[in-house]
């Protein structure tokens, strides 16, 4: 019997591996949409067996899919998200999808490029604009312009729903930093005090930037929601809402030789202090691969404040891969398995907290994200 | 009648069908021509027409042997219309 599946998008397309409950054999299923970039491919933990894709990329317009038997048979939504008449923007294609809050089985949220906040009451079917957000006065200059975008598109990504309350939503966007709504998006004001931002020159007055940040991505932890962490393109940061709104860059505490920036954070699903990060070289022309060549996950145990290298069973040089921010995810059992999906099509499984590591499936396409079910 | 000439891109919509005729007196103009598609083949527009209108990016379309760039194109009934994957899509 299987414990964990795990959903893999790629950028020509999508695998499931299956894992079996003794973590001692794997196998890989597929693809799906092949030829479709899969940018986010997620499960509806509210409802099991109910899955969501997001595709679009090559020649294509964005489009999403869904499944009600664990992938078997898909059905494209009838109204994909799509900004509204008169806008200047288009969407290119859907970077992130969330699952609604416990309370709202229907409601799905979806981030898009370039950055856009979109809602479906119907379980994907047809999707809105959360005006609040894509019409703010301000949301223009939150955003910022094109030259402020990543390279392949502005995107509004990690958007985490409170669960313990549906109404409180936190959203990145790369550019334009963090945001969150206390009214389920009808209002957002920003939540980025402390978080570097390198890229701007410095304030004549010596205030902070309000907005313009980078986040990769934020994480809410599912037991303690006034702890979030967030990898920025400036910093690994730590924030305790009971302790105030800003933000610590824990990423100092990392090896200088192998600095805080990266994409991914996933957090243990009991432990709130316990996190992994996946450094990439920041430095000089940005190469994004992994520093010097050594590919190494870096863990925490103490929110942050030190961190270990676990690098045993990755490659010990001339390995220049990284891992998107999708492409990190940790599953339900104990020891906590942690899972990485590479830019070179590998998917690596770590079955005793990031110990030890095993590659599972090693000639994909580029992966796009890595999401875990677990069966209980 | 108008022929229409479908791209192997977007055969999954309408089952591998790769070619089809559509009576014309329906479709005065591409932009009807393309909602006469989708209601054939739900669905199928927006994945080469935008929110806006607009034919996407990497998507070509031939009256005959014209490549046009928008929608509000003329047809007269007895053109052949292609929809083609760009080179510039990969």
């Amino acid at each position: 019997m299987s414990a964990e599946t795990v959903l893999i998008g790629t950028r020509k397309g999508a695998w499931t591996l299956t894992i079996a409950a003794t973590r001692k054999a794997w196998s890989l299923n597929g693809p799906l949409n092949l030829g479709s970039v899969v940018y986010h491919y997620v499960a509806d933990p509210r409802q099991p067996g109910h899955q969501m894709m997001s595709i679009g990329g090559g020649h294509l317009g964005p489009s999403i899919m869904r499944s009600h038997d664990d992938g078997k048979s898909w059905e494209e939504a009838a109204y994909p998200p799509a900004f509204a008449p008169g806008s200047a923007r288009t969407v290119d294609h859907v970077f992130w999808l969330t699952p609604g809050h416990a309370s709202e089985p229907e409601v799905w949220y979806a981030g898009t490029s370039p950055q856009g906040l979109f809602r479906s009451t119907d379980g994907g079917m047809h999707w809105q604009e959360v005006e609040g957000l894509n019409n703010h006065p301000a949301f223009g200059d939150w955003r910022g312009g094109d030259k402020d975008g990543t390279p392949d598109g502005p995107k509004l990504h990690s958007i985490i729903v409170d669960p313990g309350n549906g109404q409180h939503l936190i959203i990145g966007m790369s550019s334009g930093g963090i945001f969150e709504s206390h009214d389920g998006g009808d209002s957002w004001v920003p939540l980025n005090r402390g978080v570097a931002t390198d890229f701007f020159p410095p304030k004549e007055d010596g205030s902070e930037y309000e907005f313009g940040h980078d986040p990769h991505c934020v994480a809410m932890h599912p037991l303690a929601s006034h702890r979030l962490y967030h990898q920025n393109h400036c910093g690994m940061y730590r924030l305790d809402r009971d302790r105030g709104d800003i933000w610590q860059r824990i990423g100092n505490n990392l090896p200088a030789q192998v600095g805080d920036i990266g994409f991914p954070v996933v957090l243990h699903p009991q432990d709130p202090d316990t996190l992994w990060v996946f450094p990439m070289d920041g430095s000089g022309l940005w190469p994004r691969t992994s520093p010097d060549g050594k590919p190494a996950v870096y863990c925490s145990r103490d929110g942050g404040l030190s961190w270990q290298r676990q690098d045993t069973g990755f490659p010990r040089q001339q390995a220049w891969w990284t891992v998107k921010r999708q492409c990190m995810a940790v599953d339900a059992r104990t020891p906590t398995g942690v899972y990485l999906g590479t830019t070179n099509g590998q998917l690596w499984g770590s079955f005793d907290e990031g110990e030890t590591w095993e590659g599972l499936a090693m000639d994909l396409p580029q992966i796009y994200s890595v999401e875990v079910v677990s069966r209980t | 009648m108008i022929r229409v000439i479908i791209p192997s891109q977007l055969e999954s919509y309408t089952q591998g069908v790769r070619e089809l005729v559509i009576e014309a007196s329906a479709c005065p103009d591409l932009q009807q021509l393309t909602l006469a598609l989708d209601d054939l083949y739900p669905g199928i527009r927006f994945r080469f027409v935008d929110e806006h209108g607009n034919i996407r990016r990497h998507i070509a379309v031939f009256v005959g042997e014209t490549m046009v760039r928008t929608l509000d194109t003329p047809l007269h009934g007895h053109e052949r219309v292609q929809i083609v994957g760009a080179l510039s899509g990969g």
